[in-house]
């Protein structure tokens, strides 16, 4: 006998249809799962003989029973295949009509005592359903408010035999709760009001929010380079929904989305550590996974301690910086997540950190320095827009008053993006002229002066200018690179 | 790189200021894109310290822009620190300076020197008395200073440890009978130990350019101050009294951080400040 239930299976970001059929036939007893399963799916054997038998179901003891994972030519990953499998097991022994089980798409993991449980990936799983044109998805109870953001009818079942009972029609489809959407903006977002004084540090948040500029900190450790970063996200206008269903289908597959608030709504903050390895901030791996760019997709990357990140890291990150996509080829096939993110670095302004100090006499060699400096290429510095020196703070009679709050900041970020969106400002020959003397006067580079012409119409946007005047374009240029970085 | 030119002792190119002093170098390389006449002109050597404080860095650019552009030639060992500022304020005013080399003419030391450099060979000269190939070495570099201080009627010394090098020229200067001028520092700094030292046994203390234009006997040129805005106005007289960060002029100025960088940019392209690892100091007042 015969049935089929269908699935999907990921690779990289893009559901590929799966489906798994399950035959009984007469001949030696045994269970075989074929079709490029990995491991964790060759251990659904397992699991889904335990969760059947502990839901007081039968299982198919003296038939020789195969399962296939169609298209056999596809690779198959992770857990979420059990439930699949149990209910295509089911439905070969008819305990459940086949019928019934053919507008579903299904996807969990079973628990030894038949309770279901979410898996990584749910939301691209159910997007894969839609299009497939399958209406329903059976999956963990937990997931069903993800697998709803793909706009398909969840059926949340806690159990296996809940899933049994509903596919027999002894029950309805359980309910669910929906996601409570106002709750979510601005959860855990840490606030740019905590931050008292650098004044100009802030300022540079801001341009660098309202433009999508890259912003390069550097100064002596705990001036507040690291705080002022974390806060970037909450200046940021709030994803749209569709940036937030692309945001959230990154996460889930990389299997880091919150239960309790599946909806990823406030642009992403990724800071991975700088030992971090150039697979695991790309992407990568021999099955493709996204990395910590693509985690970042739509938010921000904090690189702290740039030069501090191994050479390939840095130098792997241009492509994303150009493209906003990061390619994936491995022998297997060829994978392109999205990472169009906003990158954030921080680094001392010399290796033992007492410059720009004015307590502590830096030590380094001028020799450590140049290797310290070496470190950033020219190339990826290029990418950075905006470089703010924040030295510790000197006169203790200065003291700062506390800050203005995010939402005041992002009411004018949203606004200057919105003007960006419209027109773009253009240079009066006043400020062209003194962009042009500033060339010849400064260490500044050709792309040195693309740079500071593009931050220069952020801020008269921020200025709500309708033309980018002198004052815009000097005010850009006290962001540029400090002149012993190569630039 | 321009082609190296030789010059004899006996030739009448030689600089007659070098030549009188104890032991004149027997020839001199020279690289560079201007007559060797420059050499005769009123110099004035400004040398300090390779690892010195910003405050070095600002007094050594600013006293290189305005000495050069007072019509003299500014005349370093092209080291890091204090003589690599002295150059580049020189070249800033479009002025003349000199580097002394303590190796052969052809090489570019230290290695992060070599566009600066080029740019001095373009509007000055670049001497030393090694042949070309010749590597540096730390014996050699006193024997340069005798060189520097030799072409010059006056040394400046801007910031000195209690041994720097920067001693060494100063006391050529002094055995030959020529000028020596030092920049004050703080008496708790011991970057400054060596400049105090030379003050308290009689050199000239360097409060402004003309202290230096002074003893060449060159009258100071109208003091033409540019024309900045109010904002910056403002904040130059803050910082006249004190160095301070950005963030800090902020608030002692009271004005947003976004007029005080454009105004900082303004200063800064005027000469009137210098920017060192986020601090900003007012350039010397003239």
């Amino acid at each position: 006998m015969l049935a089929r239930a269908v699935t999907h299976a990921l690779v990289g970001l893009e559901p590929r249809k799966v489906e798994v059929e399950a035959h009984l036939q007469s001949g030696i007893p045994g269970f075989a799962i074929v079709g490029m399963v990995d491991r964790a799916c060759q251990e659904a054997k397992h699991r889904v003989r335990s969760g059947v038998l502990s839901s007081s179901l039968e299982w198919p003891l003296n038939r020789r029973l195969t399962v296939n994972l169609a298209p056999a030519a596809l690779r198959k990953e992770g857990s979420g295949f059990d439930l699949p499998i149990s209910l295509a097991v089911l439905a070969a022994t008819r305990q459940l009509p086949p019928e019934r089980l053919a507008d579903h798409a299904a996807i969990g993991e079973l628990a030894l005592d038949g309770r279901v449980r979410p898996v990584a990936g749910t939301l691209a799983v159910a997007e894969g359903a839609r299009r497939s044109g399958l209406g329903r998805v059976v999956c963990a109870a937990d997931s069903a408010p993800e697998a709803a953001l793909a706009g398909v009818e969840p059926v949340p079942v806690r159990h296996l035999g809940e899933a049994v009972a509903y596919f027999r029609g002894e029950i309805d489809a359980p309910s669910f709760e929906p996601l409570p959407r106002e709750a979510l903006d601005g959860l855990d977002v840490p606030d740019l009001a905590d931050v008292r004084g650098q004044e100009r540090g802030r300022r540079a948040l801001e341009i660098a929010a309202a433009g999508s500029h890259n912003l390069l900190l550097a100064g002596p450790p705990g001036t507040g380079k690291t705080m002022l970063a974390r806060r970037l996200p909450g200046i940021l206008p709030p994803l749209t929904r569709d940036e937030a269903l692309e945001v959230t289908r990154i996460h889930s597959v990389a299997g880091l989305l919150p239960l309790e608030r599946p909806l990823i709504t406030v642009p992403p903050f990724r800071s991975p550590h700088h030992g971090a390895s150039a697979p695991a901030v790309i992407g990568g791996g021999s099955s493709p996974r996204p990395g910590e760019v693509s985690l970042a997709h739509r938010g921000v990357l904090l690189l702290d301690e740039l030069p501090e990140f191994s050479r390939s890291v840095l130098e792997s990150l241009r492509q994303p910086l150009e493209d906003g996509v990061v390619s994936v080829s491995r022998v297997g096939g060829h994978v392109a997540f999205p990472a169009r993110f906003q990158l954030v670095g921080t680094m001392n302004m010399c290796p033992c950190g007492g410059r720009g100090d004015p307590a502590v006499e830096c030590a380094c060699t001028p020799q450590r320095l140049a290797a310290y400096r070496e470190k950033l290429s020219r190339a990826l510095l290029d990418r950075f827009d905006l470089a703010v020196a924040m030295p510790r703070p000197r006169a203790a009679e200065l003291a700062a008053p506390p800050g203005e709050r995010s939402e005041l900041v992002r009411g004018r970020v949203v606004g200057a993006r919105e003007r960006l969106g419209a027109v773009l400002p253009r240079r009066t020959d006043a400020a062209s002229e003194l962009l042009s003397s500033a060339v010849d006067r400064l260490p500044l580079s050709g792309r040195g002066r693309v740079r500071v012409a593009r931050v220069a119409r952020t801020i008269a946007a921020l200025a709500g200018a309708s033309a980018v005047e002198p004052p815009h374009v000097a005010e850009a240029l006290s962001y540029r690179l400090p002149s012993e970085l190569p630039a | 790189m321009t082609a190296v030119r030789r010059i004899r002792r006996r030739d009448t190119a030689y600089p007659s200021l070098l030549a009188a002093i104890h032991d004149p170098p027997p020839q001199l390389y020279l690289r560079g894109e201007v007559e060797t006449d420059v050499l005769e002109r009123p110099s004035v050597a400004v040398v300090g310290a390779r690892s010195c404080s910003s405050y070095g860095r600002a007094v050594g650019r600013s006293l290189g822009r305005e000495l050069a552009a007072a019509g003299l030639v500014v005349v370093s060992g092209m080291a890091r620190g204090i003589d690599g500022e002295a150059h580049r304020g020189a070249l800033e005013a479009g002025g003349v300076t000199v580097a002394v080399l303590g190796c052969g003419i052809d090489r570019d030391y230290p290695a992060a020197h070599g566009e600066l450099a080029r740019r001095i060979c373009e509007r000055g000269l670049v001497v030393s008395e090694y042949e070309p190939g010749v590597e540096p070495a730390p014996w050699r570099f006193p024997a340069r200073n005798r060189i520097i201080a030799g072409l010059c009627r006056a040394t400046i010394v801007v910031e000195a440890r209690e041994r720097s090098g920067a001693l060494i020229t100063a006391d050529f200067s002094l055995e030959e009978g020529r000028e020596v001028l030092a920049v004050p520092g703080e008496i708790t700094s011991s970057l400054s130990a060596g400049t105090n030292a030379l003050l308290r046994l009689g050199a000239t203390p360097v409060t402004c350019a003309e202290d230096v234009l002074e003893v060449f006997g060159i009258a100071p040129a109208e003091p033409s101050v540019p024309e900045v805005g109010e904002a910056a106005r403002a904040l130059l007289e803050r910082l006249r009294e004190s160095a301070l960060t950005a963030d800090e002029l902020v608030r002692a100025c009271g004005i947003e951080a976004a007029d005080a960088s454009a105004a900082l940019l303004e200063l800064e392209l005027a000469g009137l400040v210098a920017l060192d690892d986020g601090v900003y100091r007012a350039a010397l007042s003239r």
